[in-house]
């Protein structure tokens, strides 16, 4: 009985200096779940997930205090591919946090800017250059489209312009899209 | 002709349909009224314009240079004036516009001074510069810059191919070339063979075109380097540039590899020819040979101008009632085009008009039975069926890892497809899908990576602004200090003392600073009425303390 | 939409036909050796398999047209029908078509969805359900002498017949007889003696199989069918019968007796061909036959079923999948055919 219990006693104090010792030898630095949930939202930085950036709503998610369709510009697409890392059903997007809209940039007119830097300060991603008094304008390529830049405008000068589809970036349409455009076959 | 022939595997016999256009002789295209010349014409950077509207250009004048060294200039076809530069239709499936330079041409044709190139005169690097200036790029189709094939680099290319397969139904531009340019092709050979250290040059030609091979024959036996030409056999894609080197060497480029690292680099003929035009002759690529055929009157090769809308030479051809579609390209590659009157350009090979009658509709697509014939006709050997599978599925991941990208588009698969389906349209789906969404992770990738420096920015303005302030009330306290220790030693409690006179010495001169200068000197009834308003203020301000004291004392 | 812009003059329609055309020589073997019965079978078959398909396809919304003229409907029928014994009640051929098309067929997403072999499903939920109906085969017109006219045998199909006709007509097939005959402790030898055995096959039945044979042979000169699934299912068949045989002559058949049961033909050429549920790659091919054949002979020898072919082409079909993942033949330039993880 006694040597019984002592075997357990030792077998336990063996595995948990085992465990407490891989514990820290093999401590993953950050949350790995985290990171891979934060490489899955489009990094627009906007905040209408109701975090103050993808990062933070990436680690939410992974603690389980947010819900995995709270991003409109991840759209169906991305609550998909969050459903399918979590291992959870999809669902249908939360619309409170908003609907997912075509990808714009930020374009500032530059005739009412009066340089406030209001804008400049709202960017999540340092896409607005100017100083003080001075013209600001958009760096189209580094926008993300968040749209937090236009709020704070005291003159209205920031618009929303929707990313034209050049030739560069054009897609080949789905197979049975095509066809349909063309009136041809079976859809 | 003892060389053996190797087979490439799957490819399919198709009717080639080239008796129709390569009877008649080649003629020259008469210079349209208004030439539009895209800047994008090659793969790589577009070209930068330097001409501005307005200007008047001189045929084979430079009106964009290359931006970068996988690019390729742009010249003025015919002189004239520059009258526009931005957007316009290019020939592109998408029927999206893109930016061109489009020139009101004056009829004068008129050439700028131009001068032969002494090839061996010059370093490598340098020819090839000028080359590229020329605005050379490959005429077989892909239309890649030829400066840069022309740069061996690490590699030694022992092997030149000079790809005549045109295994394409329709087209016979690089068939006519052959038959009555044959030494000038080989010219271009010559540079060729002189930038790229090559020893074996064998040029390959489908057994379907014997006057081009014994135009060729004849041709090579004039030269002072040994040209093998070999007539390879007739079937579809024998002309793709990795089926060549199959069937001639009998090796196959690694996939994801270039040719040239087996040693082996491949130019088409009509790139050997404008190469042969740039280097003795002075002349930037402004004209190439383009086949006019399908649904017209008479079928032929033109001389063309690059810019020439395509509807120019249709008329030439004949233009017949019926027609359903313009064609860039054969039937089993080529792209529609969203209008006849888009530009000719460098990859223009040919203009295939389409009647019902010569390309009826496809019939509606069944489900695929995995039957493979698909596989079995595949060139990249290549497991068709199941790429349809995971395009269909939109499961692109598993598209790429059944080598998605080895796909050359040649269209076998569709060819034979009993179910009809566009199997080749949904590998460029696919593809285009893959490239849409590696695009999108790139920007979110840089746009988490900015937003991470501007919360480490954010974070280190605050820091380094606590720290100033820190450093400041440390510097005001150690004075302080210094000054209470200088009339006798005194507490802690003392400094601390003195600082808060000294800080409220300080901000009643302040307030005197800034004490209203405009109340200075006031007529007394304005000064009287000031105290009024003052003394109303008092009350109010009495007035509006004592309900709160009130609130206050009650129980 | 772009190119290409032409095709070949194929389409499933002529696949589908060819196969049709290819089964003739054997239903014509099937009237001459065992009487017309089997066309008012086929008839059956085909009329309920074409009804059955075109209910199904507007029951799921697909149009009727396309799918019913691209003639698969008919193959399933005429080759579950050629597996069924020539008299079979009308009910048994009905269940077993409707079986095929309604379930294996399009409750697995219809043409070209299927995972199974939907004949094949039909014959084994036939014979599983109904084993006495399924195993009176009508012997040999060489050997029952009483020839049926084609009203005999239609009447007999629709409205049953006394047992005492029907044990005049039918008898145990080879196989049958083989397994009973060594059930009872006899040896191959002493069992062959019996007149239902011929030249290498069963009496009439090796005619029967030679006649698939040919019809696959015209299947492959126009290159239907590839070479690889008949050829490895007759080496799978060939190979491990011979393997018993050889160690023991006494208590298995011999390798040609078990290739020439007609079965094995009609499953080799027709069967196991069928591109929907068969593998897609070469080697696969290969693995897919040979698994098929050697299958057969291990349920023809421990199984509870004479026959094997059927069991042997489902179990197969279901092994599909793992088959093609890792028989992925390399493409032009040496890549493996499938990379895990690999992205540009």
């Amino acid at each position: 009985m006694i040597a019984a219990l002592l075997v357990m006693v030792g077998l336990a104090v063996v595995i948990g200096l085992a465990l407490g010792w891989s514990a820290v030898r093999f401590k993953v630095e950050g949350n790995p779940l985290a990171e891979k949930i934060d490489a899955i939202l489009p990094q627009t930085q906007c905040g209408q997930c109701g975090f103050p950036g993808c990062r933070p709503y990436a680690e939410a998610i992974a603690r389980g205090e947010a819900d995995i369709n709270q991003c409109p510009p991840g759209g169906e697409e991305g609550v998909k591919k969050l459903a399918e890392l979590l291992g959870v059903e999809p669902k249908p997007l939360d619309e409170t946090h908003g609907t997912p809209k075509p990808k714009s940039v930020a374009f500032i007119d530059e005739n009412l800017c009066i340089g406030c830097t209001l804008c400049i300060q709202a960017c999540p991603v340092d896409a607005i250059v100017g100083a003080a008094k001075q013209m600001h304008t958009v760096i189209a390529s580094e926008c993300t489209g968040c749209e937090l830049c236009v709020p704070p405008c005291p003159v209205d000068c920031i618009s929303m312009v929707p990313v034209a589809e050049d030739l560069p970036h054009w897609k080949f349409k789905h197979p049975l899209v095509m066809m349909k455009q063309v009136g041809g076959a079976r859809g | 002709m003892t060389r053996v022939l190797h087979r490439f595997k799957g490819g399919v016999h198709l009717p080639d349909h080239k008796a129709e256009s390569n009877g008649r002789p080649i003629h020259a295209a008469p210079v349209p009224r208004q030439l539009v010349i895209p800047l994008r014409q090659h793969i790589g950077n577009p070209a930068r314009p330097v001409v501005e509207v307005g200007q008047q250009v001189l045929k084979g004048q430079i009106i964009a240079e290359a931006d970068g060294y996988i690019s390729a200039a742009v010249h003025a076809s015919s002189s004239g004036t520059v009258t526009a530069i931005g957007p316009a239709l290019v020939p592109h499936v998408s029927g999206l516009p893109d930016d061109c330079i489009t020139i009101e041409t004056d009829g004068r044709d008129a050439w700028i001074d131009h001068a032969p190139i002494d090839y061996q005169a010059l370093a490598p690097a340098d020819l090839r510069m000028r080359l590229r200036d020329m605005g050379l790029a490959g005429l077989g189709g892909a239309v890649f810059p030829s400066a840069v094939k022309l740069d061996p680099g690490a590699h030694a290319c022992p092997t030149l191919i000079v790809n005549g397969g045109e295994c394409e139904p329709w087209i016979t531009c690089d068939d006519l070339l052959m038959r009555t340019r044959a030494d000038e092709i080989l010219q271009g050979v010559r540079v060729m063979r002189h930038l790229l250290g090559s020893t074996e040059i064998l040029v390959g030609i489908e057994d379907n075109k014997p006057e081009a091979i014994a135009a060729m024959q004849a041709a090579a036996a004039g030269f002072d380097f040994a040209v093998e030409v070999i007539a390879v056999p007739t079937i579809y894609p024998a002309g793709g540039a990795k089926q060549m080197i199959e069937t001639l060497t009998g090796r196959q480029v690694p996939s994801g590899k270039l040719s040239t690292d087996i040693g082996i680099q491949v130019f088409n003929v009509g790139t050997a020819y404008a190469l042969a035009r740039a280097v003795f002759h002075g002349e930037p690529l402004i004209s190439r040979l383009v086949t006019v055929t399908g649904h017209v009157l008479r079928p032929q090769n033109f001389e063309v101008l690059i810019g020439t809308p395509m509807q120019r030479l249709i008329d030439l051809a004949g233009d017949r009632d019926g027609a359903t579609g313009v064609l860039m390209g054969g039937p089993m590659m080529g792209m529609p085009m969203p209008s006849s009157e888009v530009p000719v350009v460098k990859a223009t090979n040919c203009i295939l008009v389409k009647s019902d009658a010569l390309f009826p509709p496809l019939p509606a697509m069944l489900p695929c039975i995995r039957c493979t014939r698909c596989a079995d006709v595949c060139p990249a050997e290549l497991q068709p069926q199941e790429l349809f599978r995971f395009a269909k599925a939109g499961d692109f991941g598993r598209a790429q890892e059944y080598h998605l990208f080895d796909c050359i588009e040649c269209g076998c698969c569709s060819y034979v497809c009993p179910s009809h389906i566009p199997l080749v349209d949904y590998y460029r789906y696919a593809k285009s899908e893959i490239w849409a969404r590696e695009r999108e992770k790139r920007a979110a990738d840089l746009a988490r990576a900015r937003h991470e420096f501007r919360l480490f920015r954010l974070e280190r303005e605050k820091k380094e602004k606590a720290e100033k302030l820190a450093a400041k009330a440390q510097a005001k306290r150690a004075e302080l200090a210094a000054e209470a220790a200088a009339p006798g030693a005194t507490g802690e409690a003392d400094a601390k003392k003195a600082l808060i006179a000294a800080a409220l010495a300080r901000a009643q001169a302040k307030k005197a600073e800034v004490a209203p200068k405009n109340i200075d000197q006031l007529p007394p009834d304005k000064q009287r009425e000031i105290e009024e308003i003052e003394a109303r203020r008092a009350k109010i301000r009495e007035l509006a303390r004592q309900p709160l004291e009130t609130d206050e004392t009650k129980p | 939409m772009p190119a290409p812009f032409v095709i070949d003059h194929s389409s499933v329609t002529q696949v589908m036909a060819w196969v049709l055309v290819a089964l003739l020589p054997g239903i014509a073997a099937h009237v001459w050796l065992f009487g017309p019965g089997i066309l008012v079978t086929l008839a059956l078959a085909t009329v309920t398999a074409v009804v059955a398909e075109a209910a199904m396809l507007k029951a799921r919304g697909y149009p009727v047209r396309p799918f019913l003229t691209d003639l698969s409907a008919i193959v399933t029928a005429w080759l579950l029908a050629l597996c069924l014994p020539s008299l079979a009640p009308w009910w048994l051929i009905v269940t077993g078509t409707l079986f095929a098309i309604v379930v294996a067929k399009h409750l697995y997403g219809g043409l070209g969805q299927n995972v199974f072999n939907p004949a094949m499903v039909g014959y084994a939920v036939l014979l599983i359900s109904f084993p006495v109906q399924m195993t009176s085969w009508p012997g040999p017109l060489a050997l029952t002498g009483t020839p049926l006219s084609l009203a005999d045998s239609a009447a007999i199909i629709f409205g049953g017949a006394p047992k005492a006709v029907l044990d005049a007509v039918t008898m145990a097939t080879p196989l049958d007889t083989l397994r009973t005959g060594l059930l009872q402790q006899h040896t191959v030898d002493e069992i062959m003696t019996q007149p239902i055995f011929g030249h290498v096959g069963g009496a009439g039945f090796e005619w029967l199989a030679g006649a698939f044979l040919a019809g696959g042979l015209v299947l492959w000169a126009l290159r239907i069918i590839s070479w690889r699934v008949p050829l490895a299912f007759l080496a799978g068949v060939w190979l491990a019968a011979g393997f018993l045989h050889f160690f023991d002559a006494g208590r298995y058949g011999a390798p040609w007796f078990h290739l020439f049961a007609p079965s094995v033909m009609l499953g080799a050429f027709f069967i196991a061909t069928d591109p929907v549920s068969g593998s897609t790659t070469p080697l696969g091919k290969l693995i897919f036959g040979f698994g098929a054949g050697v299958l057969t002979i291990i349920i023809r020898t421990w199984g509870g079923y004479p026959d094997g072919v059927a069991f042997a082409v489902l179990l197969m079909n279901v092994a599909v999948p793992l088959i093609d993942q890792y028989t992925q033949p390399r493409i032009y330039g040496g890549a493996p055919g499938r990379e895990k993880g690999s992205s540009r």
